[in-house]
């Protein structure tokens, strides 16, 4: 595709985008305005990410694209289909063969290095948005530090159900100021993102930009005495029989039969590379053959 | 046994062949051309113009066709080839009193200077299917007369000569563009109208009925709608002057609307406007009366909490390619997050359960 620029966007579009990641960075956990282009994905399908990634690409790069934690879903295969014809670079579905990793709803497994980078995709960047719709409220609840707000929903979740009722996109705050949304990952992922890696955030459609430099302190906000947990599905998984590892639950008959797998399918591939096994994974291997 | 969502590549690609498929439709019947689109869909072609905010009919054609009719993917393409494009620089604000005009009506005047022009209007048509038309769509030509000479003057200038209308401040400073930075609150008024332009037709719509049943009423007249052709002018560095570089097609609405006056204004007419790319009238009446809403604040009304004076919810929401896209990625996998509600719900259920148990 040579009737576009190295990676899509044209290069002042992208010295804007950098000069964003690189406010973003200095000040962690602060959602930073930018002039947002309608690429020609829809808004929704990961457009900030795909702008920060093209910013940050260089042609030596090596890129990883997954959504849900796989590589082969449908959206990940079609962004990594477009830095392919718009960028050339070499992509792959090794996490720690990547040099940059765009991601939507999940952390990789395996711990990041700090020749990494991590591109979150964001629908709502806002943590503060289903508390309050309106951006000019926010933006000022964020400058004066003014997050009551937050605690006060936690502790109706406690009173009403007990526990805290938040499983996805669990509010942190950064480096003891900034809330942040992590985005929509689960909160099993939460301790993940104090990474050596560095941390980029992209909300196309909201046309905001925030970062984690590399070892920035993240915390998950919770109480003394609810302290944050972060959960996952209490089983092993099937395929590689890892008992640590964020699960997907895949219905597999009619009859309410389940088995749970590795969300990141890279970890779990690796893993099965290395011998282990799961439950199901001698079945499966016939399926497969 | 093992079901996940394997095998994206080839399953986009047979989609996409498929869908190839679906948009010729039956290869029996006679191919649609993009001229044909261009001429005969033209309201359409306008409206996907204008909501992409490209003036280009050819290119708008193209995009009905390759979006088989879709008129919203239509303006999502015609938008996301709209980014890639270099800028020159900007024309000069165009002249609408210059405006050769097919059509131009007044609402609030039985006649006026310049005259009152019917043009191709759906207005006075009974709406009764013509059958005739299913078999052949041949027309006898239209009856002709000369075109008026001359500027056609703006009806609300003459309110405006008694000072019964407010004056809008006359303001040399560039407008604010869009597209080329982040939308931040609170919005001036040139960014409210760049906004509405292009705008959702059927959201803008919607919101200015809603100003017509009472939430935040402000009871408009259409002062003058027009429709017409007005030339493009740029001034090139080099030469030192302006020089005419096309024309382009536009619908222009100002409304009169009603001012109670206080007690140190005395009553006077108000206004709203809408400029709209190609002949687009029901959208440039509506965004003349949410422009109107909007403008509370300017004139020292009251915030009546209706959607239609809210100026972060309509500017939030009137972008049909924003919105069609966040609401449809609800359709993308999200079953990471469902996965972690779910083992939530059995979390709580399991909790309240054994709760139950243990007080029996």
């Amino acid at each position: 595709m040579s009737d576009y620029n190295f990676a899509y966007l044209d290069e002042q579009t992208k010295r804007m985008i950098r000069r964003a990641i690189l406010k973003a960075l200095a000040v962690p956990g602060y959602q930073v305005p930018f002039a947002s282009r309608e690429m020609p994905m829809p808004y929704g399908w990961g457009t900030g990410g795909v702008q920060v990634s093209a910013a940050c690409l260089v042609p030596e790069d090596r890129l990883k694209v997954i959504d849900q934690g796989a590589d082969d879903t449908t959206n990940a295969v079609s962004i990594r289909r477009f830095f392919e014809r718009t960028a050339g670079v070499a992509t792959t579905g090794r996490t720690a063969e990547a040099t940059l990793i765009q991601t939507r709803h999940r952390i990789p497994e395996e711990p990041l290095t700090r020749d990494q980078i991590l591109v979150y995709q964001v629908p709502i960047p806002e943590p503060l948005r289903f508390l309050e719709p309106r951006e000019t409220e926010t933006r000022k609840m964020h400058s004066l530090e003014e997050y009551g707000l937050v605690h006060v929903k936690l502790y109706e979740d406690i009173a009403r159900h007990g526990q805290i009722a938040t499983s996805y996109a669990y509010p942190v705050k950064v480096e003891g100021r900034y809330v942040m949304d992590p985005s929509p990952i689960p909160k099993f992922d939460n301790p993940k993102l104090e990474s050596a890696a560095v941390q980029l955030f992209g909300a196309g459609r909201e046309q905001r930009i925030y970062a984690l430099p590399p070892h920035c302190k993240v915390v998950s906000l919770d109480f003394e005495d609810h302290p944050f947990e972060a959960t996952k599905a209490d089983h092993a998984c099937d395929l590689c029989g890892s008992g640590t590892s964020y699960l997907d639950e895949v219905i597999v008959d009619d009859a309410g039969g389940r088995m749970f797998v590795c969300s990141d399918t890279d970890y779990c591939e690796g893993r099965r590379d290395a011998g282990h096994r799961g439950r199901l994974a001698a079945i499966n291997q016939e399926d497969a053959a | 046994m093992y079901v996940a969502v394997k095998g994206g590549e080839r399953a986009i690609e047979n989609a996409h062949a498929w869908l190839a498929e679906e948009r010729r439709g039956d290869p029996s019947v006679p191919e649609l051309s993009v001229a044909q689109i261009r001429t005969q869909m033209a309201l359409a072609v306008n409206r996907v113009m204008a909501e992409g905010s490209l003036y280009d009919p050819d290119l708008a054609a193209l995009a009905i066709k390759q979006a088989r009719g879709d008129l919203i993917e239509a303006v999502f393409l015609i938008r996301a080839y709209r980014t890639t494009l270099p800028r020159f620089g900007a024309s000069r604000p165009v002249e609408t009193g210059d405006m050769r005009c097919d059509r131009r009506i007044s609402a609030t005047f039985k006649d006026a200077p310049g005259g009152q022009v019917l043009g191709p209007t759906f207005d006075y048509t009974h709406r009764l299917l013509d059958f005739k038309l299913a078999a052949e769509g041949e027309v006898p030509p239209a009856p002709q007369s000369e075109t008026q000479a001359g500027p056609v003057p703006h009806i609300t200038d003459f309110l405006n000569r008694d000072g019964l209308i407010q004056t809008e401040e006359r303001s040399d400073e560039a407008p604010p563009d869009l597209t080329r930075q982040p939308l931040e609150f609170p919005a001036n008024r040139a960014l409210r109208l760049q906004a509405l332009t292009r705008g959702d037709e059927g959201f803008v719509l919607g919101l200015a009925y809603s100003t017509q049943r009472g939430y935040a009423r402000n009871h408009a007249f259409v002062g003058e709608l027009r429709i017409g052709r007005v030339t493009v002018e740029m001034e090139v560095p080099e030469l030192g002057f302006a020089i005419a570089i096309g024309e382009v097609e536009l619908t222009e609405c100002e409304t009169v609307n009603q001012f109670a006056g206080s007690k140190t204004e005395p009553a006077q007419f108000t206004r709203g406007y809408g400029l709209v790319f190609g002949q687009t009238e029901r959208k440039a009446i509506s965004m003349a009366l949410v422009d109107r809403a909007l403008r509370w604040r300017e004139l020292g009304e009251d915030n009546l909490g209706a959607p239609a004076q809210d100026e972060e919810f309509v500017l939030s929401h009137c972008d049909n390619i924003q919105a069609t896209g966040f609401l449809e990625h609800i359709k993308l996998p999200h079953y990471v997050d469902f996965q972690s509600e779910l083992e939530l719900v059995r979390r709580l259920r399991a909790e309240a359960q054994a709760a139950r148990e243990a007080a029996e």
